[in-house]
């Protein structure tokens, strides 16, 4: 009778959900590099205005799937405390950069004026995260009926917000955000998912946040005879996604300089669900992992670049898609797992005995 | 094979990472005996059972059932079923929503129709044979819990079955409920089926079996013909060691006698799920609610810490008006609570032990003060140790515990809180007997020495006598008696329950 030697254990049995998808993204990387050597390599060139930017398959990967990215960490924070999850994302976003948008229409542009459309616009989406909040935790109904809500009447709400234009802004800030900070060769979009992974980190790290969504979502009767407002973190879990969507909207904005509420970030949610999905969380609520979420994030991401680079045409790049998430999901499942799991106890096993042999 | 006998297990290992869970163990069952398999928490029972079950595949040893030749493998619980393994589970796993016999039924039929009248007769048939009190088309959820046990049975032993497993199939039935099932058992043992009976009730084991099997540590502690077998001597088999004193565990201490200041009182509370009672505990009693099941006995308990909300009543903790409406500020007044039902309140099962032990006193320092990994670590540390906790490691699951551990867990994270009243309701219940006498032990330790208050619930009214300095007895959802001093006696707490506390 032997015991594990304690805090020992390997960083994949500590992080085994994040196995399959770390697996996932580096056989693309491989099947990307085997068709294409220089598919990932990255030039330093000049844009239009002289600034040096970074330009190259991986750029515009890690670029591209910034809101989705921002987007699947607050998913992930509402579906492990309510085991549900929110389907107005995307709504949400156009909302709040139809906010963005007509808080810069009115006035001439300065920084100052682009920081209060950002903290308007994120007021406004964690108010609707709130919303969608107090109906799931107060009123108890199911996470995707109640932001079925917002997902329905949401664009319309955009709409009316700048009276059904289409509205442009010319702003160089409006459109850094967007792309690049001039000087700065990396796209603003990248810095912004990795600010607000900090910003995530940080209060995991300085708050008890991570424990209470987890003990919520695992058991919401032991959460609250142990003193946790159970409605309460429920009810944050959907406000920090209001942010997130707020923050995508405004990355989302900045990219074309104008807002359009019936297209922005259009079908963005179940990106977000599967992104949650392919970084190994259940989508039953629980024990989660934010940073399988977001390499879930730019799994998608990847997968669509591939396709494109092997000229697949947009049509039929979704069922490509739809091919390798079978995959992963099944790779991810339970069933699966429970058979590794097997697996590696045996092999255990097995080498313990040979060490005592 | 010897004649007789059913099902010979021999030499069965089996290995957990980091745990051998069963080292070679032998079972034998013989036609028509009910074999009682003994053993504390984590003494391998339940893997014994899932190795018979298909659920775990073991790694030596042989099984053989009567019948059919050579040794055999059990790969799932249909492939168990087949070869008539049949087991019922402690809760009940079946639809309450369907009739008797389409639960008897279910899943068995071989196409795709139903033949109604056929199965309604033969489910008929059956339940007249072993005189189960239900009608075939009366709908399950109508059925007390005890003939739904039954039920589950019948289903069980319908298809040539020949060795029938009961997981602790009384642990939520009342003694008459416990004597139908007692019935039905002994005229399966008529009819030559073998039954394992697991459970943890000694005097059950005494009344219905014929043999027992004990287990400790996963190895064979051996087999014993009961009727053999003092109680005493089972016990110690169970625990590995002579038995010191469990009858008197410590000196109880009389608060009430001694006058010492009252801790906690309330008047007239009352919650959504309680009537209005007055109750008051003094610094370092022991005392405790009592009563049948559905008395009101623990949801007294819960309106005291505001887990079902508070519709009413005065409380004052070391004589100054206090609110308590919700958890919190019942934690925030120095009381604890180790609630009844451990699945559903107690547990955060897919989080670790350390995380489950350090909760109540985190969600106590604040949501913007988290503790360290290492003052954590050090926490649960603490705890293992000095409650025995038996866990791979502090980052294991708390799920994958055994009952007993995972009460201990709980148990660790409201004494980490430090308690000035601590409320356990049930702490004992479905853990083993060591584990039992340690928790005793640990409740009179407690009010000794730290002066702490403490107001126990258990279904075992020896256990209460045990501890306790006096005895709220309840009935029917009202206080009818209080007990103290030579009024403790089992006599007196069955008068007052029944004759309403004169």
């Amino acid at each position: 009778m032997g015991k594990t030697e304690k805090g020992k254990s390997s960083f994949f049995q500590k992080n085994s959900q994040l196995l399959v998808p770390l697996i996932a993204l580096m056989l693309l990387v491989i099947f990307n590099l085997i068709r294409d050597p220089g598919f990932f390599s990255i030039e330093l060139v000049n844009d239009n205005a002289g600034n040096p930017v970074l330009q190259g398959n991986l750029i515009s990967i890690l670029n591209g799937a910034s809101e989705l990215a921002i987007l699947a960490m607050g998913m992930t924070l509402v579906t492990a405390a309510s085991g549900g999850q929110d389907i107005s994302v995307g709504c949400l976003a156009a909302i709040a950069g139809s906010v963005f948008i007509k808080v810069l229409k009115s006035g001439p542009i300065t920084p100052w004026l682009v920081l209060g459309g950002v903290a308007a616009c994120c007021l406004v989406a964690m108010c609707f995260g709130a919303f969608n909040g107090t109906l799931v935790s107060v009123f108890r109904v199911q996470p995707m009926i109640a932001t079925l809500i917002l997902f329905t009447c949401g664009r319309s709400i955009a709409y009316w917000i700048n009276g059904g234009a289409t509205p442009t802004v010319e702003s160089d800030i409006v459109k850094a955000i967007g792309g690049f900070i001039p000087g700065f060769p990396i796209p603003a979009p990248i810095l912004i998912v990795v600010l607000m992974g900090i910003f995530f980190a940080l209060l995991f790290r300085f708050t008890t946040l991570s424990m209470y969504l987890q003990a919520v979502g695992i058991n919401n009767n032991a959460a609250r005879l142990n003193g946790i407002n159970a409605v309460g973190v429920k009810l944050l879990a959907f406000v920090l996604l209001g942010l997130c969507c707020a923050v995508s909207g405004v990355i989302a904005t900045g990219r074309l300089q104008l807002v359009n509420h019936e297209t922005l970030l259009i079908n963005i949610e179940m990106d977000a669900i599967l992104a949650v999905a392919i970084g190994g969380n259940s989508l039953g609520g629980g024990k989660f992992k934010m940073i399988g979420s977001v390499i879930g994030a730019y799994i998608i991401q990847a997968l669509t670049v591939t396709l494109y680079a092997m000229k697949v045409s947009s049509t039929d790049v979704k069922a490509y898609k739809a091919v390798v998430i079978i995959l992963l999901v099944v790779l991810g499942s339970p069933v699966v797992k429970r058979w590794f799991g097997s697996m590696r106890n045996k092999l255990a096993v097995a080498g313990s005995r040979k060490e005592a042999a | 094979m010897d004649n007789g006998t059913v099902l010979t297990m021999r030499g069965i290992s089996i290995s957990f990472p980091g745990v051998k869970a069963l080292n070679r163990v032998n079972f034998t069952l013989r036609e028509g005996e009910i074999h009682a398999l003994m053993g504390e928490n984590g003494a391998g029972k339940s893997t014994l059972i899932k190795v018979l079950t298909g659920v775990y595949a073991k790694d030596e040893g042989t099984i053989e059932i009567a019948g059919i030749p050579g040794h055999i493998t059990i790969h799932s619980p249909q492939e168990a079923q087949r070869l008539g393994i049949s087991t019922v589970y402690q809760e009940i796993t079946l639809c309450p929503n369907l009739t008797v016999a389409e639960n008897m039924y279910i899943g068995r039929g071989k196409g795709m129709g139903v033949p109604w009248k056929k199965m309604y007769r033969e489910a008929g048939a059956l339940l007249d044979s072993l005189g189960i009190p239900a009608r075939p088309r009366q709908l399950l959820k109508t059925c007390s819990l005890a003939v739904q046990q039954m039920v589950a049975i019948a289903r069980a032993v319908d298809t040539q079955c020949k060795v029938l497993i009961l997981d602790e199939p009384t642990s939520s039935l009342d003694d008459r409920e416990v004597e139908m099932l007692f019935g039905l058992m002994r005229d399966l043992k008529a009819r030559g089926v073998g039954i394992i009976f697991v459970t943890h009730f000694l005097d059950q084991v005494y009344a219905v079996s014929d043999r027992i099997t004990v287990l400790r540590n996963g190895e064979l502690v051996g087999e014993f013909e009961t009727a053999m077998l003092p109680k005493v001597e089972l016990v110690s088999k169970m625990m590995g060691k002579e038995l010191e004193g469990l009858a008197d565990v410590a000196p109880k201490r009389d608060a009430e006698e001694e006058q010492a200041k009252v801790y906690y009182q309330a008047e007239g509370l009352s919650s959504t799920e309680s009537k209005p009672f007055d109750f008051r505990i003094r610094e370092g009693e022991v005392n405790g609610f009592t009563g049948l099941l559905g008395s009101g006995r623990s949801e007294c308990v819960r309106t005291i810490f505001a887990a079902d909300r508070v519709t009413g009543g005065r409380v004052t903790v070391e004589d100054k008006p206090v609110t308590i409406n919700k958890p919190i500020k019942a934690m925030r007044n120095g009381i604890g609570y180790l609630p009844e039902d451990r699945k559903r309140d107690g547990i955060v099962a897919d989080l670790s032990v350390r995380e489950n032990i350090i909760l109540a006193l985190q969600v106590m320092k604040g949501f913007f003060h988290p503790f360290s990994r290492k003052k954590a670590e050090a926490f649960a540390d603490e705890y293992i140790k000095t409650l025995d906790i038996k866990t791979a490691s502090t980052d294991t699951p708390i799920g994958s515990l055994s009952g007993g551990n995972q009460q201990k867990v709980i148990l660790a994270r409201w004494l980490l809180t430090h308690p000035r009243y601590l409320i356990l309701d049930e702490p004992t219940r479905g853990i083993d007997i060591g584990t039992k006498t340690e928790i005793q032990r640990l409740i009179l330790k407690l009010s000794q020495e730290t002066g702490m208050s403490i107001t126990f619930i258990s279904s075992e009214i020896e256990e209460m006598l045990r501890t306790c300095s006096r005895l709220i007895v309840m009935r029917d959802r009202n206080i009818v008696g209080e007990l103290t001093g030579d009024e403790l006696t089992q006599d007196h707490v069955m008068y007052t329950i029944a004759g309403g506390g004169n």
